[in-house]
């Protein structure tokens, strides 16, 4: 009864990504005169020794996710500690702040690139008309800021569906830790680092893990708001290896890339969740 | 006092930080661009469909939204159907074939999906598959069945062992067992699965990105990006537009909130 669901995976997940190994040790360029050259390991020496742009993305992509893990992880929580409850007025915010998910990327760029316009857009309205014109900048026009508003965005968009994954988690903590704690006299803050955030750890170690893939597999977004630009600024692995393939008809070179982008995702979600169960199980 | 203070300040906050950029957007199909501008806030003076009308005039809007909904359509039917069938196999029949089978499977969940972007194009283009709906389908099934299967065999693993085997007793095939038994009482699965399934594959942007280049195939996201280029800051067209591909997750939405907010947290990786 798995056979049909397993022809299609076989053919079309499992070949690809095995055939995807192969290519990465070819150079072609997509010219069906020219056959596929063997170059051995050669795509990859190549992009860590000599190309500026690939150990760019790479970087922009690391320092995209920190920041993406760091404020969306950090205010996911924050608000299901707040809204662990069932009113209705929590899941009345609940729902509110869940919204954008159900949204496409496309959508979601194309609604912060109205925001971010640096001369019509509502940010830079908003600020000029509460007098703080120099704060008005050209968000995503210049190399300097222009990642930081794509976090910023990526925050907006998944916060809400991070939160949920928390909530189901605290609301598992038996509230009798919460009691006994208020009954020796704990602060809210004396609570939330006593209980909330070792009992909330396995949880952690979900968003965390979800929210690195989501930022390594931010195509849609940065694709719709910056491709890439200005200066290669918000370039990620991604975006890069998409233009390399179909742009620079660099197939094998790109099929490198991707098996690098791999390599990358897995350890640091493994990394991840080993640095999180240690955590864990010391305490 | 305080805590309460700002509890209420940073909820208050997030909360205008989504509901202002969404009424803005919401308004501003029903403005001119140039009220969008200067009165992004204020509602609209009517409540008049000139911009909608004008969007379906340019002839951009009926292929991508029916080829939107075509792929999206049997890309869910087709993977659910798969998926529930391999889960059940997996989670009642539980022999050898089915551990190899769960952890090939698993294989496809910690590699991301976007690996295979330039082997599935070449294979793509050999078999003749890019700038077809098909192609598109296809793709979509063997993205979403590993994430699928597992989160279906999660939900089959759950149910009563006995009423499987009591049906067995009786003399139920596994085919009987699939149809009688599992399936109707994964209702709740199979929807919260169907609806995450569906809105990867309405908003999926990459694959067909790839894939096609013939007007007459594109999806509503391609439109999308076009828009972007075409309408720049007109942005009465592009809100516009913005609204009427988000209506049908809109409508979904508000319609069965419990199920999608479960299909869309059991598939953060993916989405």
């Amino acid at each position: 009864m798995a056979l049909p669901a397993f022809a299609i995976y076989a053919v079309l997940y499992l070949y690809p990504a095995l055939s995807n190994l192969l290519w990465a040790t070819r150079r072609w360029d997509g010219n069906p005169e020219s056959e596929p050259e063997a170059v051995g390991f050669r795509n990859f020496t190549y992009m860590f020794t000599n190309d500026d742009v690939f150990i760019q993305s790479l970087g922009n992509n690391f320092r995209f996710m920190i920041l993406v893990v760091i404020f969306q992880t950090g205010f996911s929580l924050l608000f299901a500690t707040y809204l662990t409850k069932n009113t209705r007025t929590t899941i009345f915010l609940r729902t509110l702040y869940f919204f954008p998910t159900i949204l496409s990327s496309v959508s979601v760029g194309l609604i912060w690139l109205a925001l971010y316009d640096p001369n019509y857009g509502f940010i830079n309205a908003s600020l000029n008309a509460l007098g703080f014109e120099s704060l008005a900048l050209n968000w995503l026009g210049d190399s300097r800021y222009a990642l930081y508003a794509l976090a910023v965005t990526q925050v907006w968009f998944h916060t809400g569906q991070m939160m949920v994954i928390y909530v189901a988690g605290l609301q598992q903590i038996p509230q009798e830790l919460y009691e006994a704690a208020q009954v020796d006299g704990a602060s809210k803050w004396q609570q939330f680092k006593h209980v909330t955030w070792p009992m909330a750890l396995p949880t952690t170690a979900v968003v965390v893990a979800y929210t690195t893939i989501q930022t390594f597999r931010a195509f849609d977004l940065v694709y719709t708001m910056t491709n890439g630009g200005p200066l290669n600024s918000t370039e990620i692995l991604v975006t890069l290896i998409y233009r390399n393939a179909f742009f620079g008809y660099q197939y094998g070179y790109a099929a490198a890339q991707t098996v690098v982008l791999v390599v990358v995702v897995l350890s640091l979600t493994w990394l991840q969740r080993r640095t999180l169960r240690l955590d864990y199980g010391a305490k | 006092m305080i805590y309460k203070t700002i509890k209420g300040f940073l909820l208050s906050v997030f909360a205008l930080a989504i509901i202002i950029p969404c009424s803005i957007v919401i308004m501003g199909a029903f403005k001119t661009d140039l009220k969008i501008i200067s009165e992004p806030l204020a509602l609209p003076e009517s409540w008049n469909f000139d911009n909608f009308k004008r969007l379906v005039d340019s002839g951009s809007v009926y292929t991508p939204a029916k080829n939107s909904l075509i792929v999206a359509f049997f890309s869910v039917f087709i993977t659910l159907f798969l998926a529930s069938l391999a889960a059940f196999a997996i989670a009642r029949l539980i022999t050898v074939t089915g551990k190899v089978l769960f952890v090939l499977f698993s294989v496809g969940l910690a590699i991301p999906g976007q690996v295979n972007i330039i082997p599935i194009y070449l294979l793509f283009v050999d078999l003749g598959l890019t700038n077809s709906l098909t192609g598109l389908v296809l793709v979509n099934i063997a993205l979403t069945l590993p994430i699928s299967i597992f989160i279906m065999s999660a939900f089959f693993r759950d149910l009563p062992k006995e009423m499987f085997e009591v049906a067995g007793i009786d003399g139920a095939g596994p085919w009987r067992v699939y149809r009688s038994i599992a399936l109707p009482l994964s209702r709740p699965a199979i929807g919260a699965t169907g609806i995450f399934l569906f809105v990867i594959c309405w908003n999926d942007l990459l694959y067909p990105l790839m894939l096609i280049t013939r007007e007459d195939k594109k999806t509503l996201p391609l439109t999308l990006i076009d828009f972007r280029g075409e309408y720049l800051t007109e942005y009465s067209m592009i809100f516009t537009a913005i609204v009427v591909a988000s209506l049908p997750m809109i409508i979904m939405y508000i319609a069965f909130q419990r199920s999608f907010i479960a299909g869309l947290t059991q598939g953060a990786v993916k989405g």
